[in-house]
């Protein structure tokens, strides 16, 4: 796109023309980088697909298409897992000898049990961080406390579901439970609650105050003009102003605890029990999907692929989640100038 | 809404929440004091994050301790391999295994993410093809870590026949953090101001000129401090390895082509297990991935500290 001038006198016009050759050149191979991305999304969908074809059937997608073009007929290849079981069947127990049962329920509503459980936990600490580091804090203390927030992001997955494991339940859910006379076990749906909350706690503060600290002064001054306190024109006025950031911020935590895997996995356990009492031991999409590494599975069988079945329920519910976060962003969105 | 917070005279105490909404003819005072409540309500809600933080930070140093209090030897940990016994079992081929990662994600995502940003920020036309581009890379970086791991084990494990090795680990974790470094190194080049770009245009070098002699070296203190905290993300992952499989207990220093584990997985594999002793020794493994953590975290900041210029 660079619009050459007439090269001076001491850039010959060879020299002049390689240099145009190279940046077209280099022009192509840093597109060919960008697809690479593009690419990636395309072979998340097609590898999920193409071996969740297989957990359903006995043929992996494209070797049913191909088998169909060679043969040049039309054929389904034999049922293996029905969408029906997979999608109504309240058992999953992929691994069971006489009687293997593949229905995703429990997996989907632990994963919405956590998922909901972390929503109450940082949906309103993350939005009062913001609206404290927005509206109250002064410079000192927001020198430390957005470091901090940071730091919290930054530690790995791991590192909470050893916290979880060593900390939350025995010090937090265990006594919790005791309460009610329930006793806890080494896990629970409400261990993984509070981990994954505290987890994305950072991504809602931060998104929340950014879209809070867009908003202009003279909103703020302008409440003020009419009496209104500061508890006041945060609530009433900073908050519905910059209410599509915090909705995103919201969406976003939830897309990633729908997809966080270890420290569900080290808090919440691993059996599929299909429950809604918090303090039971539950297992989340993502933790059977890492669980089932710990067993040796050959390539191509049902066990093995549904892996990928799982997967792709995962990534849709993800992808879901993102694109809502995306129109919400465009739809709600109050430009200030 | 109601806005009646100010008038005057009339004070009713009768409801006693902080929500003034039922109230009518709320008195300044009863406002001061919601104020103060609110005030305090959000600085608490702050302030967890803190308290979190440090006690999951004591939670460790404890537990680490303890590990040492109990005859764990921190020489032996730091060089040795795993052993079942868990008074001789060592981290080094973990800590190997996960500097050999780090070397390999670095080698895969770094050009492919900064070229990726070189185009879109200084060659790509502003069409609709440019901004499906960019909406995917926000919808790659909100696909979950696990996924990432299935792609490389259909992909590289299976599809290709790599088998589970090192290689497979790191391109699944350099798949996983390229949107990070894009979107760090996008940033890192907004932040060049286009007189610079305009002027080295204007004395007639063409556009890769002008991004290799002009742009790339006034970003690059910031697409390396990006790089670093993508790096840094990349080393804390552990179900993306799990996915492509690691070996469980690592006996050996893992090479490029060599079945592997890391850090992370070691850890997963010792917090998993019941025995406390299995914990103790999860709890060392830890402090040394913060300590490595620390470490990059303290040279972004000081990348960004010392080179990074804002015009």
């Amino acid at each position: 796109m660079s619009t050459d001038t007439s090269p001076d006198p001491g850039i010959t016009a060879e020299v002049a023309d390689a240099d145009r050759r190279r940046n077209r050149r280099v022009r192509r191979l840093l597109f060919g980088c960008t697809s690479i991305t593009v690419l990636t999304t395309i072979a998340i969908f097609a590898v999920l697909f193409d071996n969740a074809f297989q957990f359903f059937t006995d043929e992996r997608f494209h070797q049913w298409l191909i088998g169909m073009a060679a043969d040049l007929t039309l054929y389904f290849p034999e049922q293996r897992v029905g969408l029906l079981e997979f999608f109504t069947d309240t058992e999953w127990r992929p691994s069971h000898a006489d009687d293997p049962r593949f229905g995703i329920i429990p997996l989907a509503a632990g994963t919405l049990l956590v998922t909901i459980g972390a929503a109450f936990v940082s949906i309103p600490i993350g939005t009062a961080t913001a609206l404290y580091l927005s509206e109250y804090a002064t410079p000192g203390t927001r020198k430390y406390l957005k470091p901090t927030l940071e730091v919290l992001a930054g530690i790995p997955t791991i590192v909470y579901g050893f916290f979880a494991l060593t900390f939350i339940t025995p010090v937090i859910v265990g006594p919790l439970g005791a309460l009610f006379g329930i006793s806890v076990g080494r896990f629970s749906a409400l261990s993984g609650s509070i981990v994954v909350g505290i987890m994305t706690i950072p991504m809602v503060a931060s998104i929340s105050e950014d879209a809070m600290s867009s908003v202009p002064d003279e909103l703020r001054n302008g409440a003020y003009a009419l009496g209104a306190s500061k508890y006041r024109v945060s609530l009433s006025v900073v908050l519905p102003a910059s209410i599509s950031g915090v909705m995103a911020s919201y969406i976003l935590a939830v897309s990633r605890a729908i997809g966080e895997t270890m420290a569900v996995l080290l808090a919440a356990g691993y059996s599929a029990n299909l429950t809604g009492n918090p303090f039971d031991e539950i297992m989340t999409m993502t933790a059977y999907m890492v669980d089932a590494t710990r067993s040796t599975m050959t390539v191509g069988s049902v066990e093995f692929q549904s892996l990928f079945a799982v997967g792709l329920a995962l990534f849709c519910m993800t992808l879901t989640a993102n694109l809502v976060n995306d129109y919400v962003k465009r739809r709600y969105r109050e430009v200030y100038r | 809404m109601s806005t009646d917070v100010d008038s005057e005279g009339e004070f009713e105490t009768s409801s006693g929440g902080f929500d003034t909404d039922s109230l009518t003819g709320v008195g300044l005072e009863w406002t001061h004091r919601t104020e103060s409540l609110f005030h305090a309500v959000l600085f608490g809600a702050s302030v967890l994050g803190v308290v979190v933080l440090a006690v999951l930070i004591v939670d460790v140093i404890l537990d680490a301790l303890t590990g040492l209090a109990i005859g764990l030897d921190p020489v032996t940990f730091l060089t040795q391999h795993y052993s079942n016994d868990s008074s001789q079992a060592g981290f080094l081929g973990a800590i190997v295994g996960s500097v050999l990662l780090l070397f390999f994600t670095f080698l895969f995502s770094f050009f492919l993410g900064v070229g990726t940003a070189v185009y879109l920020e200084e060659y790509a036309p502003n069409t609709r093809v440019t901004r499906l581009i960019e909406a995917n890379l926000t919808n790659l970086a909100g696909v979950p870590s696990v996924v990432y791991g299935l792609l490389a084990l259909g992909v590289f494990v299976n599809g290709l026949r790599m088998g589970p090795i090192l290689l497979a680990g790191s391109i699944a974790l350099a798949l996983l953090v390229v949107p990070i470094v894009i979107v760090a190194s996008q940033e890192a080049l907004r932040s060049v101001p286009d007189g610079m770009r305009n002027g080295s245009l204007a004395t007639g070098a063409t556009r890769w000129q002008t991004v290799r002699g002009v742009v790339l070296p006034s970003a690059m203190p910031g697409i390396v401090t990006g790089t670093i905290l993508a790096l840094a993300r990349a080393i804390g992952e552990t179900a993306p390895l799990l996915m492509v499989g690691t070996v469980w207990g690592l006996r050996h220093t893992p090479g490029p082509f060599d079945r592997f584990g890391a850090m992370t997985t070691q850890i997963y594999q010792w917090a998993f297990l019941p025995e406390t002793e299995l914990n103790f020794l999860a709890a060392m493994g830890i402090a040394v991935l913060l300590a490595i953590l620390l470490g990059m975290y303290g040279v972004a900041f000081l990348v960004r500290n010392k080179y990074e210029r804002s015009y």
